[in-house]
């Protein structure tokens, strides 16, 4: 240890530390202050009996109070649970149509299915439904099987061409691959749809083979008949696109995508929160 | 010398080592039985040593000492104190402590559903109230407001005044002094109390700390009481608690306020100021040369030394060593060894040397509340000024009136409705099955006035557009009616309808209008409208 040495100003002893010329004056501290250090060293010590500290090979101290934060996680989530379940029973009890006319209930289905809907339908139709290419928007006002609650919640319960036994199904003829149409008049009715949402050429053929063909399924006026899931070919809205090649691709050998039942993976109130909150994405009916 | 000794404020942070325990035993065997005037032998606490640069004893160089790292405190036995200053300590102690408590006792009419007190912080509820002003969450800047002025007020104030606000104001001091005032009148002034602490222990003594130790516990707890009552409502308060029926959080930040005032004023006292206080390391930096602060005049002083009452003071010193200075210092320094950290700024120590100045008739303020120039004139013979208008204390001024005019004007004109505007991120569009185009908007309505509001909603910039809100207004028309609950923000989903030939590209300028249907006060909001542009 250094000589001691005494600042000539102050006439203070110096605490041997020194920075670029520096000293440092020993101002001692006041001793409660080092007992509040081995206060704090006691209490760590302490601190590791009671609780877990130390890992092991094959896992960790326990502590002798016994915390665990996943204990504590599954408490958290246990009580969440608990204060939810008024609502939750009052969704099992009142039918959709029901629920929106309580505001309080309305707010809960909005925030719950936000997260549902996030979870379970974002990774097809986007989030806020903003829909992708052969994915339904569930944001705009046009729907193959209806916008109503009934219809949305229909839909997400048993789903489309799904394997539960009460699917909404609906599926369209192979025209060209089956030939049941030639090409050339492929080609036409092509045009004619396209001339129902403004663009395209109306011409007497492919109106004729619409009449035959396709009005069964989209209506006279290609406006659509959700009650068997014939899609509007009267709007600018397309599921697999709006151009003359994708019609046509579309009449020749027809995609058919598939939506699974929920109801077997979500339970009933989580099904109608998520109905309502897409009912409220902009297109409800 | 002198001006060389202020010259380097740094040198003199802290004082050296506190006395031994020899020397408090020698110094306390000296004050409890000797006159009022005289105690030459006697010690202040915080001493600190002779420098060795020749200003001390005759240039010999000092001899060192062991110092230890670390020292018990030495216990303080302020003496009471009469004089101008005494009298201003006390008239800031009881002001600011009845402000203290009597604060969140003051009524406030807001009319129903809404708290009554003047001074309440709704941290659950989300406003803070103060007298007719009511402050949400989004409006915490004035907060930020009122700090910029206490900081700079703390600067204009020293560089002024020196540390009056650690010597008259701060809390630590304000309950420091109070505790200390129910201490003199349990226990006796400072050599009763010395008496009591050395003799043996008796019946009396135990008696006696017991009750200055409850009288300390109950203002404690009064303290930490009303802390809670401007976070809740006061009278509620009270009864819940003398009931029991308060919460867990209401009843451990009442006790924990409750000791950290019986800790810090009943026991920490001076050692908050001098090892845990930041304001004391940096607060040199505020005074000048023309800063009023409490000082020693040593040209006047030394050599100092014991007097008679008929002593001539031809050839000597004024100071008469009678020690009053330091034994009435409430952190327990002797300022005739100059301006150091230690010093609160309390100038206690002011009256206690002008009481003794007066006995020997000479003229008072041998300790002053001066400035360091002024200290020179007189040592000079020339004459003093006080020289309030500095340049810093112009700027300190200048920053203070702008803080002061922003928080006005803003406070005076601010609008007690707002809207938050959100455009949905996804989709930014929809097509709808009539070839029009649509945006949907998250739209928040925050009333922040005491009454049920109906606002009618429209839009500009594009023609045709027409509103529609999910639970409100199912067809699309130009003008919505929304309403909000007093005191509420309403949030509504809204769609914005519009033609496609009437946007201007993929993003067209539009904005929403919001109108009070009773005031016809009006909000206008600017946002965007997406569309597939071409």
């Amino acid at each position: 240890m250094a000589e001691k040495e005494t600042d000539a100003l102050t006439g203070t002893e110096t605490t041997g530390h020194e920075w670029d010329g520096i000293r440092e004056l020993n101002t001692p501290l006041p001793r409660w202050w080092l007992w509040v250090l081995y206060a704090t060293i006691i209490w760590s010590i302490g601190y590791m009996i009671a609780y877990p500290a130390w890992p092991s090979l094959s896992g960790y101290t326990k502590g002798l109070l016994g915390y665990s934060s996943r204990a504590n996680l599954v408490a958290d989530l246990e009580a969440v649970r608990e204060s939810r379940s008024v609502w939750v029973d009052k969704f099992s009890e009142l039918e959709v149509g029901e629920i929106v006319e309580d505001p309080d209930l309305l707010q809960f289905a909005m925030a719950g299915g936000g997260f549902i809907f996030g979870e379970n339908c974002a990774p097809c139709h986007g989030s806020g439904g903003a829909g992708a290419p052969s994915f339904p928007v569930l944001a705009d006002d046009d729907w193959i099987w209806g916008g109503t609650l009934e219809d949305i919640h229909t839909t997400i319960a048993y789903g489309i061409r799904s394997d539960h036994d009460e699917t909404r199904y609906s599926e369209m003829m192979a025209f060209g691959a089956d030939e049941l149409l030639e090409p050339a008049q492929i080609s036409a009715v092509a045009d004619y749809v396209l001339s129902l949402s403004g663009s395209g050429a109306a011409n007497e053929e492919g109106a004729e083979i619409f009449e035959e063909q396709c009005a069964a399924c989209h209506g006279e006026d290609g406006k659509g008949l959700p009650e068997v899931g014939g899609p509007n070919l009267s709007d600018d809205i397309w599921l697999y696109g709006g151009t003359k090649d994708a019609i046509v691709a579309q009449i020749t050998k027809p995609r058919h995508g598939v939506m699974p039942a929920w109801v077997d993976r979500l339970n009933d109130a989580t099904i109608k929160q998520v109905t309502i909150y897409v009912h409220s994405l902009g297109g409800g009916q | 010398m002198i001006g060389r000794q202020w010259s380097s404020p740094h040198a003199q942070g802290m004082q050296g080592r506190t006395a031994t325990r020899e020397e408090r035993e020698r110094e306390t065997m000296a004050t409890a039985d000797t006159a009022f005037i005289g105690n030459a032998d006697e010690k202040p606490v915080r001493r600190r040593r002779k420098r060795a640069d020749g200003t001390g004893a005759g240039g010999e160089p000092p001899k060192p000492v062991k110092e230890p790292l670390y020292a018990s405190r030495t216990e303080i036995y302020p003496r009471s104190v009469k004089g101008f200053f005494r009298r201003l300590k006390w008239a800031a102690l009881w002001i600011l402590l009845g402000l203290y408590y009597i604060g969140p006792w003051i009524r406030w009419d807001r009319g129903p559903n809404a708290p009554n007190q003047a001074l309440l912080v709704d941290l659950p509820g989300r406003r803070a109230y103060f007298f007719f002003i009511e402050i949400w969450p989004q409006e915490v800047y004035y907060l930020t407001g009122l700090l910029i002025i206490g900081a700079v007020g703390l600067f204009l104030s020293t560089a002024w005044f020196g540390r009056v606000w650690c010597g008259f104001t701060c809390p630590q001091t304000i309950w420091t002094d109070l505790f200390m005032w129910v201490e003199r009148k349990i226990e006796g002034d400072r050599n009763a109390r010395i008496r009591l602490e050395k003799g043996p222990l008796t019946l009396a003594k135990v008696g006696k700390k017991l009750a200055t130790h409850a009288v300390w516990l109950l203002i404690s707890l009064a303290t930490g009481g009303a802390w809670i009552m401007y976070f809740i409502d006061a009278p509620t308060f009270v009864v819940d608690f003398f009931t029991g029926q308060a919460s867990t959080a209401v009843y451990s930040f009442t006790f924990l306020f409750s000791a950290t005032t019986y800790v810090l004023a009943g026991w920490a006292r001076e050692q908050l100021c001098i090892y845990m206080c930041p304001w004391p390391r940096f607060q040199g930096a505020m005074f000048d040369e023309d800063s009023l602060i409490v000082t020693y005049e040593e040209w006047r002083g030394e050599p100092r030394g014991a007097a008679k009452h008929d002593q001539s003071f031809e050839d000597r010193g004024h100071c008469v060593n009678c020690g009053l200075c330091w034994q009435v210092c409430p952190t327990g320094i002797d300022i005739r060894d100059g301006q150091q950290m230690a010093c609160i700024g309390c100038a206690l120590c002011v009256d206690a040397c002008n009481s003794v100045m007066s006995r020997f008739g000479l003229p008072p303020e041998l300790i002053t509340y001066d400035s360091i120039n002024n200290q020179l004139a007189r040592e000079h013979g020339q004459p003093t000024r006080l020289r309030m208008f500095r340049p810093r204390i112009l700027a300190y001024i200048g920053i203070l009136a702008v803080v002061v005019a922003v928080m006005v004007f803003s406070l005076a004109t601010r609008s007690r409705l707002e809207v938050n505007v959100l455009h949905d991120r996804s989709p930014l569009y929809v097509r709808l099955s009539d070839g029009a185009v649509r945006n949907g908007f998250t739209f928040k309505v925050l009333n922040m006035e005491r009454e049920a509001k109906t606002y009618t909603l429209s839009t500009e910039g594009i023609e045709g557009a027409t509103l529609s809100v999910i639970g409100y207004e199912a067809d699309s028309v130009p003008v919505v009616e929304l309403p909000v609950k007093p005191d509420d923000i309403g949030s509504f989903r809204v769609f914005v309808k519009a033609s496609r030939e009437n946007l201007a590209g993929k993003s067209t300028d539009m904005s929403f209008v919001l109108t009070d249907t009773e005031t016809g006060v009006v909000v206008e909001h600017s946002t965007a409208f997406f569309g597939p542009g071409g």
